[in-house]
């Protein structure tokens, strides 16, 4: 076993510093070190996207970086999306429309639409499809998944 | 009075029909009276002092969960069939 | 549709936000897989890279040597069973069998099949220990196909089956030969060849399905913990606390008391987490090393070694008058059980006809051993095999006689009254009106235009159970109400037992808290699963809320000093003579001066459902070069009885179509000649993605139940049962192709229209 190295980032605004093996991936490192268990784990090989989150603003799945590749860098996770109390309009879309129902991908669904709502303000229907479609949900047909983005977007864009 | 099917492997033992007419006031009574008359009946549905695993039975439309049990009123059908589970 | 313009209901039919929602949209919710605790150790399993094989022997030395490594265990650390059939809450199960597919005893009888688990300080080193556990194996030539599987000379899985028809007495195993037929079901009703020689088109085809995955995307996890004073905790993700916990207690031969499954948020189920795997092996480890062992699978393992549903070889024959009158039918159906028996061909045979009058049926099914995983329930067990067989048949007869299908349907429908082939009578159903919702639908209304598309139609029907549910509620002194339950909660039944508790008391469902408890907090629950919650957990949660009605009325009896029998429990009030008024809020903040703690408790057990009916229209467009189909448009109508919370009632139509939609288009278990799955990703698996799919239009239709207090019928299900045959029929109307194999991948649709082309 490789030894472990320290890994300095910055998680949804707070510098931490964790202790990692060069076999880990964040995904293991957000779950089992940092008990940040909000991200999910479905598949470990980056076919799911339960485990995305945005690594220096980019969408990625998280069992397919390495922990020690996150060292210096920016991560946000489903923890950091609330703004203290609050739910953020992603979230509160997702819970007003009926976007869940297992919930497990929700948190996967819910980061990769604040990256696509980031490049992409006001994607047609299309648009938001094609973004998802990293994102496997097997309990909702997609129907009020896609909706709530497409709420989420309206809401955000009625507010600046 | 109570109308009682019999699973087709059953019928035979019969005469060949599908359903006939039983007396009794619970399944456990008329499978009692099923056997007296057709020997043999009670053997391909239970096990023991119940139904067979894997046997529901199904009276006045309703899948019973009293079994041998149920009570059986006197214009009730009597089904046997699979017990039926879920996703 | 129907009545839901005239609704009488304050809270039944409401959106309110589930109230498990903002645990699962910031990531709080604890699901089985994040559950962490001091001590824990990380578990790997050992599993058969053989398809069919003899365990020679097993060394556990290499692997118990390592550093890290806390113990190992194997089939010889299970209890013996022996010839135990035990009831276990979803049906009888074999506890050799059930024993022999949690950790193989002499043989392995499929690819991923479990034969040692390791316990280690972490994932990594029990990982490596694993693959360091020496298994010999004598290689025995597997049996994939359930017809190969039945010929007499095929190679045996399991020396102790012996084939079991229903309704006969068993043969006994010392005077019959061993054989992978484990069950032989028969339902005759009238005359088939009477029927037959009545008909004017006799239209008879066979039918291929694969092995299919309900694919949740949460893999099977186990914590256990086995204390020093022999108590046994699981947290677990499971469909079913009460069945995991007594599964569990008959596996270790232990007293089911001594056992408490503590059901962790579940990140879906379908009928793949009502059977356990893992938690008595992380029992055992749990035992061996007094530290708590934590077991997850790999997406692999999910697929290689759960229980998927059956693929199946089908056969179906009906009989029509020139007019469209159905006069016969009759179906053989082979389901591959896996390794062991337990396929639901019982149910599909129970299901084929079910959505129509036949008067003369015969239908035959058969449950056959094969070597590939121990199959299990997958939303509404069957149904969507045979739905694809009998439908698209209806579809061909149509367009040979020149009648619509919806009209056909209308013509044919089960109806209140109708006999089943399997016996019973139908009562108060929806088949009718959810053909007529399509009929009247903008969807089917509009017309279809553009080379190479098509439009299908097809219904569905499945039963929906009843079975046992408990809810306790307490009354607090601020009004609210807390619900404890033992339904765990898959897709957002807290909120719609909630509400059916909120409306039965007149208050608001923001006013109760319900909470799903461990099995030492409530009592027995069956399964979620079987489209039950909503209706049994239902009845019970609208039984304690009369059972709290009861006490309110002395209360304020008591306070008033009048009889109770002046007192009248009326949406929300109680009303006492001369004008005398009490809100549910002003007469709990006296429960504790009047009396104490007001608990209502509340069971379900002998309800019984009358069966839910879809039908579906589908938009498809076919890539005539490819064999790729682009679903352009989906419809559902459903019987709903009465939608308890609408959104979540569309989720499931939604859900169960999409789902449908993979199974017909892409989804299978993919096996090489030596039995390996090949397809073992979700990457190469492929559910379908959002891009895949379009909206899902859904139309509730509401004729209520008469065995629920408020109409319920269970949704969960019958929604998945007819997309592979509406999609079949809509392909046929684009190209002219009739599709009988799923799923209708372009591979093999491909090969179809190359085959009509050359034709």
């Amino acid at each position: 076993m490789a030894k472990k190295r320290v890994v300095s980032a910055t998680i949804n605004g707070e510098v931490v510093e964790f202790l990692c093996e060069p076999r880990q991936t964040l995904l293991e490192v957000l779950r089992d070190t940092l008990d940040m268990t909000g991200t999910k784990e479905g598949c470990s090989n980056g076919n799911c996207g339960a485990c995305t989150v945005l690594l220096d603003g980019r969408p990625v799945v998280s069992c397919l970086v390495l922990a020690m590749e996150a060292d210096g860098s920016e991560i946000r996770t489903i923890e950091g999306v609330a703004r203290g109390s609050h739910l953020d309009e992603v979230q509160q879309a997702f819970l007003e429309g009926a976007a869940l129902q297992c919930g497990i991908c929700t948190p996967g669904f819910i980061m990769q639409t604040e990256a696509l709502l980031q490049a992409n303000p006001n994607p047609t229907e299309e648009e938001i499809r094609f973004y998802l479609a990293g994102n496997l949900c097997r309990c909702t047909g997609y129907d009020k998944i896609v909706r709530a983005v497409q709420a989420a977007a309206q809401k955000r864009l009625a507010t600046t | 009075m109570p109308r009682v099917f019999l699973p087709p492997a059953l019928r035979s033992l019969a005469g060949g029909q599908e359903s006939l007419e039983m007396p009794g006031s619970t399944v456990r009574e008329i499978l009692a009276e099923l056997e007296r008359r057709h020997p043999g009946v009670q053997a391909g549905l239970c096990q023991g002092d119940g139904l067979r695993p894997g046997l529901a039975v199904c009276v006045g439309g309703a899948v019973s969960t009293l079994g041998l049990l149920q009570p059986v009123g006197p214009d009730d059908e009597v089904h046997f069939l699979p017990a039926i589970g879920g996703g | 549709m129907a009545t839901a313009d005239k609704r009488p209901y304050k809270v039944i039919g409401t959106r309110p936000v589930r109230h498990d929602g903002a645990d699962k949209v910031t990531g709080r919710a604890k699901y089985g897989g994040d559950m962490r605790l001091t001590g824990m150790l990380y578990g790997a399993m050992v599993r058969s890279p053989h398809a069919h094989a003899r365990i020679v022997s097993i060394d556990t030395s290499q692997a118990e040597a390592l550093p890290g490594v806390r113990a190992v265990v194997t089939s010889a650390d299970m209890p013996a069973q022996g010839d135990r059939v035990v009831e276990l809450g979803e049906g009888a199960a074999n506890m050799r069998h059930l024993t022999a597919n949690i950790l193989a005893r002499d043989k392995v009888l499929y690819r991923g099949h479990a034969v040692a688990a390791v316990a280690a300080d972490n994932v990594h080193i029990a990982e490596q220990a694993a693959r360091l556990v020496r298994v010999e194996y004598e290689v025995l030539q597997p049996v994939m196909n359930v017809l190969d599987a039945m010929r007499d000379d095929a190679p045996i899985l399991n020396d102790d089956v012996r084939t079991e028809s229903l309704g006969a007495a068993p043969q006994s195993p010392d005077q019959s030969r061993p054989t992978n037929i484990a069950k032989h079901f028969l339902f005759e009703k009238g005359d088939v060849a009477k029927g037959f020689a009545e008909a004017d088109l006799v239209i008879e085809h066979e039918f291929d399905t694969a092995m299919v995955h309900q694919g949740y995307i949460e893999p099977h996890n186990a914590t256990a913990l086995w204390n020093t004073d022999g108590r046994i905790t699981i947290w677990m993700s499971t469909q079913g606390s009460f069945t995991a916990r007594q599964q569990t207690a008959e596996l270790l031969r232990v007293p089911v008391s001594s056992v408490k499954v503590v059901p962790m948020e579940i990140g879906g189920g379908f009928g793949g987490k009502i059977s356990v795997y893992l938690p008595p092996v992380a029992a055992l480890l749990s035992r061996k090393t007094g530290r708590p062992v934590k077991l997850q699978m790999s997406r692999a393992d999910v697929f290689e070694a759960t229980g998927p549903t059956p693929g199946s070889h089908m056969r179906l024959k009906l009989g029509v008058t020139r007019d469209g009158r159905i006069t016969a039918g009759e179906a053989w159906i082979a389901f591959d059980a896996g390794a062991y028996p337990g396929s639901p061909v019982g149910m599909a045979c129970m299901c084929v006809f079910a959505c129509y009058d036949v008067p003369h049926g015969r239908v035959e099914g058969f449950d056959v051993c094969v070597n590939k995983p121990r199959t299990n329930a997958y939303r509404a067990p069957g149904s969507t095999h045979v739905a694809f067989a009998i439908e698209t048949i209806v579809d061909e007869i149509c367009e040979k006689l020149g009648l619509d299908p919806l009209e056909f349907r209308l013509k044919n429908a089960s109806r209140e009254g109708t006999r089943r082939v399997d016996g019973p009578v139908f009562p108060r159903i929806g088949m009718v009106e959810t053909v007529q919702a399509i009929r009247d639908s903008q969807h089917y209304q509009s017309p279809l235009a553009g080379p190479c598309r098509g439009r299908g139609v097809a219904s569905g029907f499945w039963f929906n159970v009843g079975m046992k549910s408990s809810v306790t509620a307490t009354v607090n002194l601020d009004g609210t109400v807390s619900l404890i339950e033992g339904s765990t909660d898959i897709g957002g039944t807290r909120t719609s037992i909630a509400m059916q508790l909120a409306e039965t008391l007149g208050i608001a469902a923001e006013d109760v808290n319900p909470t799903v408890v461990d099995t030492d907090s409530i009592g027995y629950t069956d399964v979620t699963g079987g489209s039950r919650v909503t209706f049994a957990t239902g009845i019970a949660a609208v039984e304690a809320a009369r059972d709290i009605q009861r006490q309110m009325v002395q209360r304020a009896a008591l306070l008033w000093d009048v009889d109770p029998a002046a007192v009248k429990y009326d949406d929300g009030r109680l009303l006492g003579p001369a004008g005398k008024q009490f809100t549910f809020k002003e007469l709990a903040a006296e429960i504790h001066q009047t009396g104490g703690p007001i608990i209502g408790s509340g069971t379900s057990s002998s309800a019984t459902q009358g069966g839910a009916f879809g039908t579906h229209c589908v938009d498809v467009e076919v890539d005539p070069e490819t064999g790729k189909v682009q679903i352009l448009r989906y419809t559902i109508a459903q019987d709903a009885g009465t939608a308890i919370h609408p959104s979540y009632v569309e989720g499931q139509m939604q859900g169960g179509v999409v789902q449908g939609i993979g199974w017909a288009l892409n989804e299978e278990y993919w096996y090489d000649d030596r039995g390996t799955m090949r397809n073992a990703t979700y990457l190469d698996y492929r559910l379908p993605t959002c891009y895949d799919v379009p909206m899902i239009e859904t139309m509730i239709v509401e004729v209520p139940d008469p065995q629920h207090p408020y109409g319920v019928r269970g949704v969960g299900e019958v929604p998945i049962c007819p997309p592979p045959a509406a999609i079949a029929n809509a392909i046929y109307h684009a190209v002219g192709v009739r599709m009988r194999r799923l799923p209708m991948s372009p591979p093999n649709l491909l090969s179809e229209i190359l085959q009509r082309f050359q034709d």
